[in-house]
């Protein structure tokens, strides 16, 4: 491990945290322009957390020492996931430490955390958010490991480097269950990330509310980490479908110069301007769905990740 | 002589007399058990000595069962001076047994220290009585994971059988319990009588009960078929596989605390290492349909027990519901490596066989652990449902982070040990199209969907398991006074959490010991030359984890964070009440309820109960909501089974009339009939 990786490792890091916000706010814009408002500032993200890393912390007389640690949590395992996945580079030291399954387990980690500081007041409000998320989690899960499932039948392997290598190894070989695992991925980050169609960001209507629910008793820094977070979560799960889908671009093992770098970093910028451009699309288009829907459209994400898996058996038997 | 060489001296002497020390510490429980007579109403002295004396035996269980794993040397057997003349006891040791005895050494051990906390005079058995039989169940079931004879094997099965019966009724004045208990001894009978025919297929016709002799014996296809079946029968019931599970969720949650630790941490794997010795050492050959089976039927029971345990409302009975789900999975684990095995593919058996393996280990731990702790919670506030406790990690700081531990641990999240039985499960599934069956190829990455499903679903549980006790406002008015648990409770508590977290942080640990197992078993184990804070299984390029890093990188981002936070911005904390949307009036009673926390899962798995709703008519004025869920496979099978028995009984009642002069008739008749037959 030579002092270069870990300068890589660390730059990847702090390009994450660093731009997070900027895709989060960059969807929003999109979503702006498509409903013809006027678009809050790109930089509107950062404004917002410092204005709330300034404002004194309004805490509940009841909250226990869980509550407070939470937002800590959820920020280290979001860090932590953007060490390991490849956004930039795939000769990463830290990309052993968990391949995609611990991924799950990862974010897992966060949502269990975030529920159980939503109970932790006892308001009707958070533990209704907290028991909606959990249930939308457990849907999501399955659906993202056949997605998972479907990208180690290709590369032989689960650790995300080793299947951007794979693919970049054969750049002109797409197979055709990808098309599906990428339609079920997809759907399966809008759950995850509490958009629409499953929840709104944009929403604080009481009864509709999932994400918002949850983080409704945080204020001030608290506030600020958390919702820091889930634009860091937001921008993994992005960066997690470049790898599976969309690797190109990505530093491989041996061209690890500071051109491919370079170029890596472009790569990864112009994607996301596209995908946030997507998301936005997809936003507006929709409608949110009644939460009793939510375990249809996973269903649907699930048998599309299925149907992907068995049109890669049976081409390939 | 160095330090060194000493201890590795030592160690061999040790290791050379193992079986015959494990031995002598069995018989220490049982002589601890029988002191307990001296002074049966005696708390403090059964508490206070007998107890923490029994978890020191644990100990040196787990010790010697820790070297004999890693001395991995050829088993150890012992011929012993009991049993019948010409059926004597025989005792051996190899690394199957040591991987179990090192199971129930290590959670045993936490579970005796709470127990010496926990047994207070009250109602019910007195305490010396059930210092002997906690001890006797312990030893019977060090027992059946040494013995290596049919006969020795049958006796003190049913030993521990009947301990943890009468364990399980110890508040028998209470008609349910009673109920239970007897649930409880009717499937554990259906299950020996199993287990006994299976044996007695075993054995080839040579008659021969050793199961040296077993290995020995050559069994057609069919009857070895049969002896599986047989055995899987016998041991599903003992664990709980769906559908022989009914007395589980009855009997678990009617024992007090440490034993329904005991019985769902130790006893259902002794289930287990029954069905991995018939398995995969007693049979000599395996069939690739007994993996698709064990795998369907794990599978089910996981899925089944999660979804079950998501809607109860007695935490007891939530964990109960939780110990059938993780039997699931393990049997999953078990289902995969005899699919592997038969498909002629033994090192992907061996990595699915370590992943149940270390799930035994694990589930051990976490059960056990959160038994206890709802055990200290039981004492605290006298309350078993979730509807009326609330709010406790501020009465009861300790528990409550020592369950936080338990529940992160069960729901399967890195970087504890949870985690790294079912990722590694996860891993073996990916494998499965290696097999050469087309079909199942096809099916089988739905049941890693199923079990990924499942394990999402087991989060959900604890989420609402450990909200509901601990989190959030007190339901009712008298938890105020709830009090946190006393020392030996905590040291208890701790040491079961310390080793979730050891396992979780160096998963090598127990993956070296697993693999002595598969070693033994399969003749293959997986890639173990990776140091000890990693694991990758099969090559570091396909997969890799390292929950040693992962947790050293969530404390250092943590950390920093937080640095970073106070030093750039500020502090300050100001008390106010909750806002909740600005809702002025707020009340405990508008917090989710075990009930609402189990609603999606009623709406999603309707099928699965059986449910009977009494709602309100809009005009009362004290309206009441009511529902009752059941399981279906009670009415289904269970009903109509009894039913037919009770009729069978009935006919054959129409025999006994209760006249003398009828029954002389009887004979007579049957006098004419064998004359008929000799002449």
């Amino acid at each position: 491990m030579s002092a270069l990786t870990i300068v890589r490792q660390f730059g990847e890091v702090l390009l994450a945290i660093a731009i997070a916000p900027l895709f989060a706010g960059w969807i929003a814009q999109c979503r702006a322009w498509l409903q013809s408002r006027a678009a809050p500032p790109l930089i509107q993200p950062y404004r917002m957390l410092r204005k709330l890393f300034q404002k004194d912390v309004a805490l509940a007389t009841n909250a226990s020492a869980l509550f407070r640690m939470t937002p800590y949590i959820l920020f280290g395992t979001m860090v932590l996931a953007a060490a390991i996945i490849p956004s930039v580079a795939t000769d990463l030291p830290f990309a052993r430490v968990a391949d995609a399954i611990a991924l799950i387990g990862l974010f897992a980690t966060a949502r269990v955390f975030l529920s159980l500081a939503a109970m932790d007041i006892g308001t009707a409000f958070g533990s209704m958010g907290a028991r909606r998320d959990m249930m939308i989690g457990f849907l999501a899960e399955p659906a993202l490991l056949m997605v998972l499932f479907n990208a180690f039948l290709l590369s032989g392997s689960t650790a995300l480097p080793s299947v951007v290598e794979a693919s970049t190894a054969h750049p002109l070989l797409i197979d055709p269950s990808l098309v599906f695992a990428a339609v079920a991925f997809l759907m399966v980050l809008l759950a995850e990330n509490a958009r629409i169609p499953i929840d709104n960001p944009a929403t604080h209507l009481e009864l509709t509310m999932i994400h918002e629910a949850m983080v409704l008793e945080y204020s001030a820094r608290h506030l600020a980490l958390v919702e820091w977070s889930s634009d860091l979560k937001l921008f993994n799960y992005a960066c997690i479908g470049f790898a599976l889908f969309l690797p190109w671009g990505i530093a491989t093992h041996g061209g690890d110069g500071g051109f491919a770098l370079g170029v890596a970093v472009i790569a990864l910028l112009t994607k996301l301007i596209v995908a946030g451009a997507a998301l936005a699309l997809i936003e507006s288009l929709s409608a949110k769905l009644r939460i009793f829907r939510a375990p249809e459209y996973l269903a649907m994400a699930f048998l599309l990740a299925v149907l992907g898996l068995l049109v890669h058996l049976l081409l390939g038997a | 002589m160095s330090l060194a060489e000493w201890t590795s001296r030592y160690m061999v002497a040790l290791s050379r007399h193992d079986l015959s020390l494990v031995l002598m510490l069995v018989l220490g429980w049982l002589v601890l058990g029988a002191a307990g007579l001296i002074r049966p109403h005696r708390v403090g002295f059964v508490a206070h000595v007998l107890f923490p004396l029994g978890a020191m035996v644990a100990v040196g269980v787990a010790f010697l069962g820790a070297i004999a794993l890693l001395g991995g040397h050829s088993p150890q057997i012992l011929l012993l001076p009991l049993g019948l003349p010409n059926l004597p006891f025989h005792a051996r040791l190899d690394t199957l047994s040591a991987f179990f005895l090192l199971l129930l050494g290590l959670a045993g051990a936490g579970i005796s220290t709470f127990a010496a906390g926990y047994f207070r005079s009250g109602q019910g058995t007195a305490p010396g009585l059930l210092c002997l039989q906690y001890h006797v169940f312990l030893a019977s079931m060090a027992l059946v994971i040494l013995a290596d004879d049919a006969y020795f094997f049958m006796v003190v099965w049913e030993t521990m059988a009947l301990s943890s019966y009468f364990l399980v009724t110890s508040q028998h004045r209470i008609p349910e319990i009673r109920r239970a208990g007897f649930l409880y001894l009717l499937m554990a009978h259906i299950g020996a009588l199993c287990i006994l025919l299976s044996f007695g297929v075993l054995q080839g016709g040579r008659w021969q009960f050793t199961f040296d002799a077993m290995r020995g014996a050559s069994l057609t296809p069919f009857w070895a078929g049969a002896a599986f079946l047989l055995a899987l029968v016998g041991f599903g019931a003992k664990a709980g596989l769906v559908p022989l599970h009914v007395w589980l969720p009855e009997a678990h949650p009617a024992a007090p605390s440490p034993v329904s630790a005991l019985m769902s941490g130790l006893m259902l794997k002794t289930a287990v290492y029954g069905m991995l010795r018939i398995t995969f050492d007693l049979l000599h050959i395996r069939y690739w349909w007994w993996g698709v089976l064990v795998l369907g039927a794990g599978l089910f029971s996981a899925l089944f027990g999660a979804i079950f345990a998501a809607v109860q409302t007695d935490m007891k009975r939530l964990l109960a519901y939780s110990s059938i789900e993780n039997i699931g999975i393990i049997f999953t684990g078990i289902g995969l490596a005899i699919l592997f095995a038969a498909c002629g593919l033994p090192l992907f058996a061996a990595l699915a066989l370590t992943a149940a393996l270390i799930h035994s280990l694990n589930h051990s731990l976490f059960k056990s652990l959160l038994f206890l702790a709802t055990g200290s919670v039981l004492h605290a506030t006298n309350q078993r449902s979730l509807g009326k406790l609330g709010g406790l990690i501020r009465r009861m700081p300790w528990v409550a982070t020592l369950a936080l531990i338990g529940t992160l641990a069960i729901a399967g999240l890195p970087p504890l040990n949870g985690f790294v039985s079912e990722w590694l499960l996860l891993q073996s599934f990916l494998f499965t199209p290696q097999i050469p069956h087309a079909f199942l190829n096809m099916l089988i990455p739905l049941g890693a969907a199923l079990l990924a499903l499942t394990v999402a679903l087991a989060a959900y549980v604890m989420v609402k398991f450990y909200g509901v006790i601990f989190l959030g406002q007190h339901r009712e008015p008298s938890l105020v006074h709830a009090h946190d648990a006393d020392w030996l409770e905590r040291i208890g508590l701790a040491w079961l959490a310390l080793g979730c977290i050891a396992i979780g942080v160096m998963p090598q640990l127990a993956l070296r010991a697993a693999g002595a197992v598969t070693h033994t078993l399969l003749g293959q184990t997986v890639n173990l030359s990776s140091p000890f804070w990693w694991i990758a299984p099969i090559a570091s390029k396909q997969a890799s984890y390292s929950g040693l890093i992962l947790l050293a990188g969530i404390v250092g981002v943590v950390g920093i964070t937080f640095v970073m936070v106070r030093v750039l911005a500020h502090g300050r904390i100001r008390r106010t009440a909750s806002w909740d949307c600005g809702y002025p009036w707020q009340t405990s009673r508008m917090q989710d309820t075990a009930e609402g926390f189990g609603q999606p899962i009623r709406h999603m798995f309707g099928p699965f109960f059986r449910m009977e709703r009494k709602l309100p008519a809009p005009t009362d004025t004290a309206p009441h909501y009511q529902i009752h869920i059941e399981d279906r496979l009670w009415r289904v099978l269970y009903l109509p089974i009894a039913r037919g028995v009770q009729r069978l009984a009935d006919w054959i009642g129409l025999l006994q009339g209760g006249r003398l002069s009828i029954y002389l008739l009887y004979s007579f008749l049957t006098l004419i009939a064998l004359l008929v037959f000799v002449l």
